[in-house]
């Protein structure tokens, strides 16, 4: 979507958003589709490609022996990188990694690591000295708004999917994967679910359009009621109230999509 | 309940803020929180060059949070992380509506914050200290940003967490700033593990914390720009 129909859209955005009406017909408070296949990538040990509405979003998952961190000798760890390349969107460049999918990697990455669904006690391999670092790397193919969402969403159902490498002599990632999936703890799986406010009104999962209008975003991460992460962004700002709002609505939200993700399994 | 530090578990840490130590700079803060050490500028607004990152309705603000190599117990690294490339936007933004911005279209802004010496709570140190340096660059302020962090740490919920605290078993660390006095939220970002009620709890703790910053700076602005008169 180029941005001089990002611009003639933004007034029909709003003209709805008054009547409580969005461009695509959905009510503020709906999700798009969430489709989600997994296992796309054969080189990868685990891999997802997420459609939500026109967003897609491929995770892939990679492992490396590291070093634990000095606070946590006997603890694998995990990174999460986004890119967001000129591959899905006119207004993103190929190159170092630019602000926006450094913000909406981290915010993805928080949500994952606060919740502690996976026992990186379990990815140890010689304590003090060497464990399972996973790599989730997960790239925008098309960019069509809430890639903070579509994001986590790709890496959770990538990690899922996710089989351990068999390490050889010297305690090296192989070229085998073994049968085992990553330890995750199915009742601790944490969603991102995010908003913008056009308006004053609050509506969810945004379009890239909608994203253009609105100068107010919230981001939280939570497992069913239970908050692990939360993030505010752009220029505007939030009542104590619509914050609460917004807790309420992603509870709400929390079991329809987790159960697409759950299917996965 | 006290704490650690012997604070009341609504107690900031002890702060001091001086205006305009900066000679070079339009606006300049410094501010001591506890053990932390901020020194904010702010240089503009001035023309945007590159000129196509430039902003024909309104000033853009350039918000920089960095941290001294020796302001950790590790030295840290001075290339900018993805951590200080992450809070610098957020606190830009944080800005953004505290500054009456459509008056400089065209322009940027630098706000620059460095943290000489660290101990938890540095992003609303940071923050608190850039907003008063607007203000003594006499930049038109709508408000002022104030921040803090808020949480729980050893089943209580309190105000301006410690680095010991930060590290408690069942520690929730929000970092709020407030727009004062219109009392809007322009900063929140958290990571923890709290149910909904703990959750609003600890935000109005913060929201109510960041009333008692905004004090603290107002008291600041009228040290360095006195009141005359019958105001007095």
């Amino acid at each position: 979507m180029s941005s001089i129909l990002n611009i003639v859209n933004a007034d029909n955005v709003l003209k709805l958003i008054k009547e409580g009406k969005r461009l695509d017909g959905r009510n503020l408070d709906e999700f798009r589709n969430l489709e989600i296949k997994t296992g796309v990538i054969p080189s990868a040990a685990g891999s997802a490609w997420v459609k939500l509405g026109n967003t897609e979003i491929i995770a892939g998952i990679k492992f490396a022996v590291g070093s634990p961190y000095p606070d946590s000798p006997d603890e694998g760890s995990m990174s999460l990188n986004l890119e967001l390349t000129g591959i899905s969107s006119p207004d993103f460049f190929t190159g170092p990694p630019q602000i926006d999918a450094i913000e909406y990697g981290r915010v993805a990455d928080r949500a994952l690591r606060s919740s502690e669904f996976i026992d990186f006690k379990k990815l140890s391999i010689v304590s003090g000295e060497k464990v399972f670092v996973i790599f989730i790397d997960c790239i925008a193919i098309n960019a069509d708004g809430n890639l903070i969402d579509a994001t986590e969403f790709a890496a959770l159902a990538a990690l899922l999917n996710t089989k351990i490498p068999i390490l050889d002599e010297n305690n090296n990632i192989g070229k085998e994967l073994s049968s085992d999936s990553l330890p995750i703890d199915l009742n601790k799986i944490p969603l991102s679910i995010t908003f913008e406010k056009i308006d004053n009104k609050i509506l969810i999962d945004p379009t890239e359009e909608e994203e253009f209008t609105s100068n107010t975003r919230f981001s939280l991460g939570l497992i069913k009621d239970t908050i692990v992460s939360c993030q505010k962004s752009k220029g505007g700002s939030f009542s104590e109230d619509e914050i609460n709002i917004m807790i309420d609505l992603a509870i709400k939200k929390y079991d329809s999509i987790i159960k697409i993700i759950k299917s996965l399994i | 309940m006290t704490r650690l530090d012997n604070r009341q578990i609504d107690q900031l840490r002890p702060i001091n803020i001086k205006l305009g130590v900066v000679k070079s700079a339009d606006g300049s803060c410094y501010l001591e929180w506890g053990r932390n050490i901020v020194i904010a500028t702010v240089h503009g607004p001035k023309p945007m060059f590159p000129k196509h990152l430039a902003d024909s309705t309104k000033a853009v603000i350039d918000y920089r949070y960095r941290m001294a190599p020796f302001s950790v117990s590790d030295r840290k690294n001075p290339v900018p992380g993805k951590r200080d490339k992450e809070i610098s936007l957020v606190s830009g933004f944080a800005l953004e509506k505290a500054i009456d911005l459509e008056q400089f279209p065209n322009t940027v802004i630098d706000i620059n914050s460095i943290i000489l010496s660290a101990d938890a709570g540095t992003r609303a140190a940071a923050l608190t200290a850039a907003s008063l340096a607007c203000a003594d660059a006499g930049l038109p302020m709508k408000g002022l940003v104030s921040a803090v962090a808020s949480g729980r740490a050893n089943g209580e919920f309190v105000l301006d967490l410690t680095k010991d605290e930060e590290d408690t078993f069942d520690a929730v660390d929000t970092a709020i700033g407030v727009l004062m006095p219109q009392n809007e939220i322009v900063l929140m970002q958290m990571d923890g593990f709290v149910n909904q009620k703990d959750w609003k709890k600890i935000i109005s703790v913060g929201v109510k914390g960041a009333e008692k910053v905004y004090e603290l700076q107002k008291k600041a602005i009228l040290e360095k720009y006195p009141l005359e008169g019958d105001l007095q």
